[in-house]
């Protein structure tokens, strides 16, 4: 559905195998457009995390191709890998702040790709990146404790600490592996809004692996399903029935009463 | 009666151990047993000095009393000062320099096999020669004085500091870490930004025991001529002064006491 030439990211025939001749992901050929959320949905254990991090290859692939940036992010050396994810903000799970480092601190560190480590250490950033971090904590909501420590905050401040950590990078992508699984049902909306909201302000892709179908329907441009390790459907949050649901996951039984 | 309710059914046996198992309990004890009785023979204990410990206690005791305050300001103050000194720059120098093999063990940080080995070898090797022996070869090389007795303690210090270290590296959660790769970060951004946050409550906590503890090494090296009031104990007992003895020895026990509070202290207020 999206041309190639203008895509943001061309994955092609991707594959990952853990364990040698049992691909997790087989063959994922996907375009994502230069703007736009992207949501990946499947069953637990389908690959959609590790589909996310073979991008920025936290993950190594097994084979194919990431075109990112004009670059096959797969064949890039050690440097010029970290030169490429520093365009690539990522959001997880599990927030994955520093714990007992304080909310500036832990926003600057998505900088750490740019500044020396000797400056990083000794907390010298530029006064860009410190205004710029006190205006992403003003849009996330949390200039009150930019002095706290990420320990003290609760889940809905941490991912929006992490949301502001990616943004911090000036990324051209933003990746974001299950933002909202470890959040109530309304601070899990706050988080997509927020993440929605910054991908159109920022005019950035954002590719989201999400459990929840509804907030998937509610918050992405295009929804892609994943079931064993391949794209089953692949289109608009409108284009989304209960035969595709049915494919994707599985069963029928949990549809009854549910998504309708 | 309630038991004609399980009429018919034949009652079964259970036992926690099978018979291969007390066969073996049983020969860990024969075993355990015949060690004492073989390390008693080698000993030669003789029954002799055994009954007369008690009568030997008392007198020693007699003439320790009363200790000799009088010489505590004359020299055992400044003897005393040494032995703290040796402790405190020992584990300074020894903490510097297990820094960097406790982030080369540490496998998470350090991803080269090889590089996790030596240094490895490295933490063992110091930590299995005792600091009384690293003394004699440090008082051999620097003559007699506390400059031995501190290189002693530093290097001894380096397989117990490294070794706690690298393993509170390997602990740490690895979402931050792979957060800040994500983000591009290089490996030394990382691990001050990543790995040192996380482990520096363990590193002080660390730091103040080994300390704790070579207060106590820093007073028996004197006992080898490697300074501190080890060696003024030493004398007293060579020239049979008893109440100096009994005053050094009530010193150091105000030392080490004082040492315990203020670790304890520390570690409750800041860590």
């Amino acid at each position: 559905m999206v041309d190639s030439s203008s895509a943001a990211l061309a994955i092609r025939g991707l594959v990952k195998a853990y364990v040698r001749g049992k691909p997790v992901l087989n063959g994922i050929t996907l375009d994502i457009a230069s703007n736009g959320i992207t949501a990946i949905i499947g069953p637990s254990g389908t690959g959609k995390s590790t589909l996310i991090r073979c991008i920025n290859r936290l993950v190594e692939p097994t084979s194919g191709d990431i075109v990112f940036e004009g670059r096959n992010l797969v064949t890039l050396n050690r440097s010029d890998l970290r030169a490429a994810r520093r365009q690539i903000g990522m959001v997880f799970q599990e927030y994955n702040l520093v714990e007992r480092l304080t909310v500036m601190e832990n926003v600057l560190s998505g900088r750490l790709g740019y500044v020396s480590p000797l400056k990083a250490w000794l907390r010298k950033f530029p006064s860009s990146d410190v205004n710029d971090a006190y205006a992403l904590l003003e849009t996330v909501g949390l200039t009150a404790q930019a002095h706290a420590r990420a320990d003290a905050l609760s889940g809905g401040q941490r991912q929006r600490v992490g949301i502001a950590r990616a943004l911090m990078q000036r990324p051209k992508l933003l990746l974001a592996d299950e933002p909202t699984s470890s959040l109530d049902p309304k601070t899990s909306v706050e988080i997509m809004t927020l993440m929605r909201d910054q991908s159109s302000a920022r005019g950035i892709p954002a590719i989201v692996n999400i459990h929840n179908v509804e907030l998937a329907r509610r918050f992405a441009t295009r929804i892609v399903g994943l079931s064993g390790g391949a794209v089953v459907f692949d289109d608009s949050p409108g284009a989304l029935n209960d035969a595709h649901l049915k494919q994707i996951y599985g069963g029928e039984s949990w549809l009854d009463g549910g998504a309708g | 009666m309630s038991s004609e309710a399980v009429v018919g059914v034949v009652d079964r046996e259970w036992q926690r151990y099978s018979i291969g198992e007390r066969i073996a309990r049983f020969a860990v004890y024969i075993a355990i047993v015949a060690a004492v009785v073989l390390s008693i023979r080698s000993v030669e204990v003789i029954p002799d000095f055994i009954l007369d410990a008690p009568e030997q206690v008392v007198d020693l005791l007699k003439r320790m009393w009363p200790p000799d305050v009088a010489s505590y300001p004359q020299e055992i103050h400044a003897a005393l000062l040494d032995s703290l000194h040796i402790a405190t720059v020992g584990t300074a120098f020894g903490v510097l320099m297990a820094l960097p093999f406790g982030f080369l063990a540490a496998r998470n940080v350090t991803p080269w096999p090889w590089l996790n080995w030596v240094a490895r070898l490295v933490l063992i090797a110091t930590r299995s020669v005792n600091t009384l022996v690293f003394a004699l070869f440090f008082v051999a090389v620097f003559g007699p004085g506390a400059l031995a007795g501190t290189l002693a303690i530093a290097f001894h210090s380096i397989g117990f500091v490294g070794r706690l270290f690298s393993e509170a590296l390997e602990n740490t959660s690895p979402g931050p870490i792979e957060a800040l790769r994500a983000a591009g970060a290089p490996s030394a951004s990382v691990i001050s930004f990543g790995y040192w946050p996380q482990v520096v409550p363990a590193f002080w906590s660390l730091v103040l025991f080994r300390w704790d503890i070579n207060v106590r090494e820093s007073i028996v090296l004197g006992l080898v001529g490697a300074g501190g009031v080890g060696m003024a104990l030493d004398n007293a007992l060579n020239l049979f002064q008893w109440t100096r003895v009994s005053m050094i020895l009530l010193a150091i026990l105000g030392v080490v006491i004082a040492a315990e509070i203020a670790v304890t202290y520390i570690r409750k207020r800041v860590i």
